[in-house]
């Protein structure tokens, strides 16, 4: 099936009361439109009793889907911060083949991503690397051919860069991201 | 008060705090502790006793819809919550406040599959505005204070409580001090003035301007500031099939019903505005057609409070959020005076005299001319309903969905808000008789028809019996029988060639069923006897149905094909 319309990675962060069922009503909204869920990632904020999500969908337009979020009862701020300056990072733990005849070299190889052997086992090693996805992306590639065992990725998380907290395009009054689209 | 309470004890102190007379439901296993307190409760907390969850769910919508309150509705765990799937989710798609308590398994076998479990609560979490998995009694107090408050705040919509056997079962001393503490849940009330007067601009500039009531109107209690504010710009007032009874019909301004079925001068009109102001309307697809052919010319004013319908379906130039009474007072408020809008008074009499230049060259069509022959017409059903309950006065119209819902929308004369209830959202079939059953016990001075067809009628008729034992006086049925699943009967005569797969309908004889649940039950063959029969009914005092059995294959029209633009109607 041919794609006619450009589909674009959105990555949306949210802020949520820590509540059994929040989470899953968030993700069912995707869900119901058909949306594919790239990465999520979910954990404590600085404010006790709310978490802070961070999810990566890739769709050709998320704005409604944002707004549905917003008027979720346990979600108290939404940010759709494709578009804005953003320090974005993951997390991935590899399991590498590595006999002893290879170990140097990928040693070698992690340091070159600043990242961490953090488990050394006769014939495998784990080793933990951290940057911007298209970064860790790039890790993987270079790991891949001494045998990837096994992966597993945080997914990305995100955060506005500089003083600001609250962006243009954030839903935490109903009238204000619409004020915005107005002006 | 320090007394220890049960958890089922807390429910009904907890429901009398929020102001509940009525609740509607069915107990079972997992919800006998709170049936067991409710005993206690009886002259405070009446209990109506349903004869399906399902009903139990619509009359507590019918109840909400009717006095503006929140309905509750009750049933047990697993098939008894399941059962209350299809009325939660009518009121979500309408917008009404209903609260439904499910009883759960006891917390100890909790996703075990434990007798009668069901996890309603993941089922719900789509069709509900919010729910809650209760499983310890220190939670109750302030569940049920959030639960009726996010019922009823903002966009009303359905709330659901499940409450697992335990937590009603164990005792405690209940802390009813509890502040609301919701952070994630701030509606918007209050309409931005900036907006309001870009608004006010692009009204009093307008050549071709619309306004579009819908349900928001009726639920903010707006009506009295949308009459000020027609009657100040002398604009045309169209009402959604949810916004009858937002504006009178028969006030000068007001030019009808718009959509899949309304009248093809509305249609046009809107078509041709050029500003188009929607008050608490969703632009649902049955209004707009297809979406990006509707009002091509209009620059669209949207005032709606959730922002998330504002640009869902038409693209807006000026997006309110805010009540829509709220936001209507400011408009008023905002308002140039009368005097410095002659030249927009011109304009606005010559729009409206093109308004019904187009209603008198279409509006003939439209009439249902009935054939020279003696077989009953729908219309004439709805001819004799119409003029007989304006002349007694103190009228409710519930209808269900298809054909008769249409005809009842078109066909009677609508002046006031929270006269006319529908499903309009979910288009639930068997709506009408347990909405109209909650309807009666909100107004009881009221006389209350439903209007159903023989189709949905037969999916909740067992309710008859609940009218009964609950000596319910003021309903009255009339099914509209053409012994045809008669909207899905029209689609196919019109667009499949008349291939009737899986239309044509029996039922049984409705007048006796009638009788036998021990309602008075008449049966009208020829149009000569309708006005008769519908007398009848006023005079008997109990519940009466009448089985008019009339015209099998009529259409109802105007009718705008499914995915078309609303300019293209289809008349005859």
């Amino acid at each position: 099936m041919a794609r006619s319309i450009a589909l674009k990675k959105h990555t949306i962060v949210a802020l949520m009361q820590d509540q059994p069922g929040a989470l899953s009503r968030a993700v069912n909204l995707f869900r119901r439109r058909g949306f594919n869920i790239e990465s999520l990632t979910v954990g404590h904020s600085e404010t006790p009793g709310v978490s802070r999500m961070t999810l990566a969908v890739e769709s050709e337009d998320v704005e409604q889907v944002v707004k549905q979020l917003y008027r979720l009862i346990e979600i108290v701020k939404v940010s759709d911060v494709t578009d804005d300056p953003t320090v974005d990072r993951e997390m991935v733990l590899v399991k590498v083949h590595a006999p002893v005849n290879s170990r140097a070299e990928i040693v070698s190889m992690a340091n070159v991503f600043d990242a961490k052997i953090v488990d050394v086992g006769s014939s495998t090693m784990i080793i933990e690397m951290a940057g911007t996805p298209a970064k860790v992306e790039n890790f993987i590639e270079v790991i891949r051919p001494y045998g990837l065992k096994e992966m597993m990725r945080t997914g990305r998380i995100a955060m506005v860069r500089g003083v600001r907290t609250h962006q243009a395009t954030e839903y935490v009054d109903g009238n204000r991201h619409l004020t915005a689209a107005l002006n | 008060m320090s007394e220890q309470l049960t958890g089922a004890q807390i429910m009904c102190e907890a429901l009398i705090r929020e102001g509940v007379e009525v609740m509607f439901g069915i107990p079972g296993g997992a919800i006998m502790p709170f049936y067991y307190a409710m005993y206690d409760y009886r002259d405070q907390l009446r209990h109506v006793l349903c004869r399906h969850e399902q009903g139990g769910g619509h009359a507590a919508d019918g109840y909400a819809r009717a006095t503006g309150n929140v309905g509750v509705c009750i049933g047990t765990s697993g098939p008894g919550a399941t059962n209350l799937v299809t009325a939660i989710a009518n009121a979500m798609l309408d917008s009404t406040p209903i609260v439904a308590i499910t009883g759960q398994v006891s917390s100890a076998v909790l996703g075990k599959d434990a007798f009668q479990e069901t996890d309603i609560t993941g089922i719900t979490m789509p069709i509900t505005k919010h729910n809650y998995l209760v499983k310890k009694i220190e939670d109750l107090p302030y569940v049920f204070k959030e639960a009726f408050h996010i019922a009823h705040t903002g966009r009303p919509g359905p709330v659901l409580i499940d409450v697992t056997k335990d937590a009603m079962q164990a005792r405690t001393v209940p802390d009813w001090d509890v502040e609301l503490s919701l952070p994630g849940y701030k509606p918007t009330y209050q309409g931005n003035r900036k907006q309001i007067r870009e608004a006010i601009r692009l009204l009093t500039n307008a050549k071709k301007p619309v306004l579009i009531a819908g349900n928001g109107v009726i639920m903010s209690g707006a009506v009295e500031e949308l009459r000020t504010l027609a009657e100040h710009l002398q604009i045309p007032v169209i009402t959604t099939l949810h916004g009858i009874g937002a504006f009178p019909e028969n006030h000068p301004l007001s030019i009808g019903m718009p959509g899949m079925h309304g009248w093809v001068h509305v249609n046009k009109a809107i078509q041709e505005s050029d500003v188009l102001l929607n008050i608490g309307g969703r632009f649902d697809d049955r209004v707009t057609g297809k979406a990006s052919t509707f009002a091509p010319n209009a620059k669209v004013i949207h005032v709606d409070i959730d922002p998330s319908e504002i640009g869902k379906n038409v693209k807006v130039v000026v997006p309110i959020v805010g009540d829509a009474r709220n936001v209507l007072q400011v408009i008023i408020e905002e308002l140039p005076a009368r005097g410095e809008l002659a030249e927009m008074y011109s304009r606005a009499s010559d729009w409206m005299e093109h308004i019904r230049d187009m209603q008198a060259m279409h509006q003939p069509k439209q009439r249902y001319t009935r054939p020279d022959t003696p077989v009953m017409m729908p219309h004439d059903v709805f001819a004799s309903i119409t003029r007989i309950i304006n002349e007694r006065g103190s009228y409710r119209v519930v209808s269900d969905v298809g054909q008769h819902q249409m005809w009842t929308a078109q066909l009677i004369d609508w002046f006031r808000p929270r006269t006319h209830f529908t499903s309009g959202g979910a288009g639930t079939m068997g709506f009408a008789v347990p909405a109209a059953m909650g309807v009666a016990i909100a107004h009881p001075n009221d006389t209350v028809w439903a209007i159903a067809g023989d189709g949905g009628f037969q999916m909740t008729n067992q309710e008859m019996a609940t009218v009964i034992q609950e000596d319910i006086r003021n309903l009255k049925v009339a099914i509209i029988n053409n012994g045809y699943l008669g909207m899905v009967r029209q689609w196919q005569e019109l667009f499949e060639n008349k291939r009737y797969s899986g239309t044509p309908l029996s039922g049984p004889n409705f007048a006796k069923l009638a009788e036998a649940y021990g309602w008075k039950g008449v049966t009208v063959t020829q149009t000569d006897d309708i006005d008769a029969a519908i007398q009848e009914a006023y005079a008997h005092d109990g519940p009466v149905l009448i089985d008019f059995q009339v015209e099998r294959e009529v259409n109802v029209f105007p009718m705008v094909p499914q995915g078309k633009s609303i300019g293209e109607m289809i008349t005859e």
